[in-house]
């Protein structure tokens, strides 16, 4: 146990963990009908490599006067100097967002949260299992093992969406189907356009095609809307991956980021600064999201 | 730690010497309700009353200030308007309660705002004469040994002041004629018989061994049910509780401009948008969830974390729900799997 003592005058005020910093937004283009891209870059450029920062952790982004919310960061730390992020249309921020123009600027501070656990990942296999908007935490996992490929085993990333039309990033993955060291399955629910040449059914179907897995060297990361989680779960403990090797993030309201507002409290958890990945283990342990009435959601 | 003696006539004339340092306030009474004011003295002050309807809390996160200016470039800190401030009179369970709110704003991430604060404040403590409402026995936090910079127990004739800081230290030596180091069997006498005349004060009725056990088997226990239908969620409970911590965050625009204060102010997890996010979603939509967050985060939570309860036992739910829902309420409903009339 910690002790619950400061020394008071060893005490000095430091750097302000809510300060925003001003970042540009230098591209931005919509992915579907209500989620844009946003690609920024520090307006301070030799800010730009001081980001430092992991797959699975978030920034809070600020618009002066519209307010701040906590955000993925979809990009990866491989390639330094900008930070992108999949955002989608939801309320008075994100909308204002949806307003902005390339070249100005918003604010940004962070990276916060645990990440996913990268040491502990590396020289196993794989299992990045994508659903809706849970690619813009995935999507950087993906990328970051991509560009250091040989420190990982087998990668099989699998991306669910409703149709065609909602499939984020859906060019990019069509280009990572060519590379012979990943296994990328992509299906919709339902092809709208006749023109999918991909898989269609629930992402589960997609269990089918994966062949043999060496289920105990595996780690699975798992993000995507609440019913997505349960049929998913379900399969990768019946493929025999241990639970404490599953990782999902959760979402919850935040207005701080580092653990003082307490909005994200899930019993003695914060999950801005325990989480937001946490192992399917920890997540059965929740009474909270298992408990009665208080639906499951986690970040969609 | 380094305990002295001071006679109890000499109090006045020390108080006096600290004002060098900053303001003093104290508590004062006004038709019944006490509360910190600025004071010019001792004569002003009431050392006699139990407790401040709101705890000291609210000069180290106050309830609502401005991080933040803000324009079209961005955002600039505001911080430095704080005055130097004595706090004299603070009970053990007070201090206990700021021990626990140095470990939320203090350790990782440290919040400038609650840092420059607690900088800037001198925290004096003073023995306290409990009432039935008080609870600090069955949170041990009767008495407090840190967190202090001066605690003065109150031995009729003398004080013993226990110095508990560099900074103590300095306030004592601007009047180091006032003090004494001579201690003598005597004190030691008085003040062993001071500790049992206030340990038979107690007379509230709560055990909380047990109670995170008792939490997690009573999770799905109908007592929460029962319980949410008397609440009101009118969140006076955490305004009023120690360590209660939980803010908001907003920006408030200057009309017709783009500048504006990002402006942080106390919020409450028994407040119903506590948990609302975006699309409308409510984590914690039913009374009864948010009343068990609450009395779990303070009694079996924290107990997990730190081995302690966030509770300091000073008996402000106890004064202040409308309703009679409170520590001592919860813990016996949850025990006896029935909640008292
Ligand atoms: C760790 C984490 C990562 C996230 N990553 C993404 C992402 O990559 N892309 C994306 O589109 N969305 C993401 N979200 C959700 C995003 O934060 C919300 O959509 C956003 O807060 C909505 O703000 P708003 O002002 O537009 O909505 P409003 O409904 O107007 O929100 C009002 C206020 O409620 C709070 N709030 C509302 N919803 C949420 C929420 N889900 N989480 C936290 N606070 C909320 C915000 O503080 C906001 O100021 C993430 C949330 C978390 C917790
Ligand atoms: S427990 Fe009492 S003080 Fe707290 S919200 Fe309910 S009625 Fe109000
Ligand atoms: S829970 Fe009640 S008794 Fe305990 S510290 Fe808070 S207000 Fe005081």
């Amino acid at each position: 146990m910690k002790k619950l003592c400061v020394v008071l005058d060893e005490r000095e005020v430091q750097d302000n963990p809510f300060q925003p910093d001003m970042w540009r937004i230098v591209r931005r283009y919509p992915l579907t009908s209500d989620v844009n891209f946003y690609q920024a870059r520090p307006v301070d450029v030799d800010e730009a490599l001081k980001m430092n920062y992991l797959p699975g952790q978030f920034i809070m982004l600020s618009i002066p006067g519209e307010g701040e919310a906590p955000f993925c960061i979809s990009s990866t730390p491989s390639r330094p100097g900008l930070l992108e992020f999949c955002i989608r249309k939801m309320g008075t921020l994100t909308s204002s967002l949806f307003d902005l123009k390339e070249n100005q600027t918003v604010g940004i501070r962070g990276p916060y949260g645990n990440s996913f656990p990268i040491d502990k990942m590396e020289g196993k296999d794989i299992m990045i299992v994508a659903g809706g908007m849970g690619v813009a935490p995935l999507r950087s996992l993906l990328l970051y093992i991509l560009d250091n490929r040989d420190r990982f085993g087998k990668v099989t990333y699998l991306h669910g969406a409703k149709n065609p039309g909602e499939m984020l990033f859906r060019e990019e993955f069509f280009q990572l189907k060519e590379r012979d060291d990943l296994n990328c399955l992509l299906t919709v629910d339902k092809d709208d356009t006749g023109k999918w040449t991909e898989r269609t059914g629930l992402i589960t179907t997609l269990f089918k095609e994966l062949g043999p897995i060496d289920s105990k060297n595996t780690y699975a990361a798992v993000c995507g809307p609440p019913i997505m989680y349960k049929f998913v779960m379900e399969n990768l403990v019946k493929l025999g991956i241990p639970k404490h090797q599953i990782l999902m993030t959760l979402e919850r309201r935040m207005k701080c980021g580092v653990g003082k507002c307490g909005h994200c409290a899930i019993e003695y958890l914060y999950t801005c600064i325990d989480g937001p990945v946490f192992t399917y283990w920890d997540v059965l342990h929740m009474k909270e999201l298992i408990g009665r009435g208080v639906s499951d959601k986690v970040i969609a | 730690m380094m305990i002295l003696k001071m006679k109890k006539e000499d109090l006045p004339a020390f108080l006096e010497s600290a004002k060098q340092w900053g303001e003093l306030w104290g508590p004062t009474t006004k038709e019944e309700q006490t509360a910190y004011s600025k004071v010019d003295g001792l004569s002003q002050m009431d050392l006699k009353a139990t407790r401040t309807m709101i705890p000291p809390k609210k000069f180290l996160y106050p309830p609502r200030f401005t991080m933040f200016d803000f324009d079209e470039e961005g955002f600039v800190e505001r911080t430095g308007d704080v005055p130097k401030r004595i706090l004299f009179g603070l009970h053990p369970c007070d201090i206990h309660g700021i021990l626990i709110m140095d470990k939320l704003f203090l350790e990782t991430y440290k919040d400038p705002y609650y840092a420059e604060r607690r900088e800037k404040t001198l925290l004096l403590g003073h023995s306290c004469i409990p009432d039935d409402k008080c609870m600090c026995f069955a949170t041990n936090t009767d008495f407090v040994a840190e967190g202090f910079d001066l605690f003065f127990t109150d031995l009729k004739m003398f004080y013993l002041v226990w110095v508990g800081s560099s900074r103590g230290h300095d306030l004592v030596r601007m009047r180091a004629d006032l003090f004494s180091r001579n201690l003598d069997k005597n004190d030691i006498l008085n003040y062993t018989e001071y500790r049992k005349w206030k340990t038979a004060q107690f007379k509230a009725k709560i055990d909380l061994t047990g109670m995170p056990d008792i939490f997690e088997l009573g999770y799905n226990s109908p007592v929460w049910d029962e319980l949410a239908e008397k609440c009101l969620s009118c969140g006076q409970c955490s305004m009023v509780c120690p360590t209660c911590n939980c803010y908001n965050v907003v920006d408030e625009v200057e009309l017709g401009t783009v500048e504006g204060t990002r402006d942080r102010f106390w919020d409450s997890c028994m407040f119903r948008e506590y948990s609302v996010v975006a699309g409308g979603h409510n984590f914690r939509d039913k009374r009864a969830d948010r009343l068990r967050l609450w009395y779990t985060h303070k009694l079996q939570a924290f107990i997990g974390e730190f081995g302690k309860p966030a509770c300091v036992g000073c008996g402000r739910c106890v004064s202040t729900c409308p309703v009679d829902i409170n520590v001592a309420t919860v813990s016996k409903a949850l025990k006896e799997q029935e909640v008292g009339k």
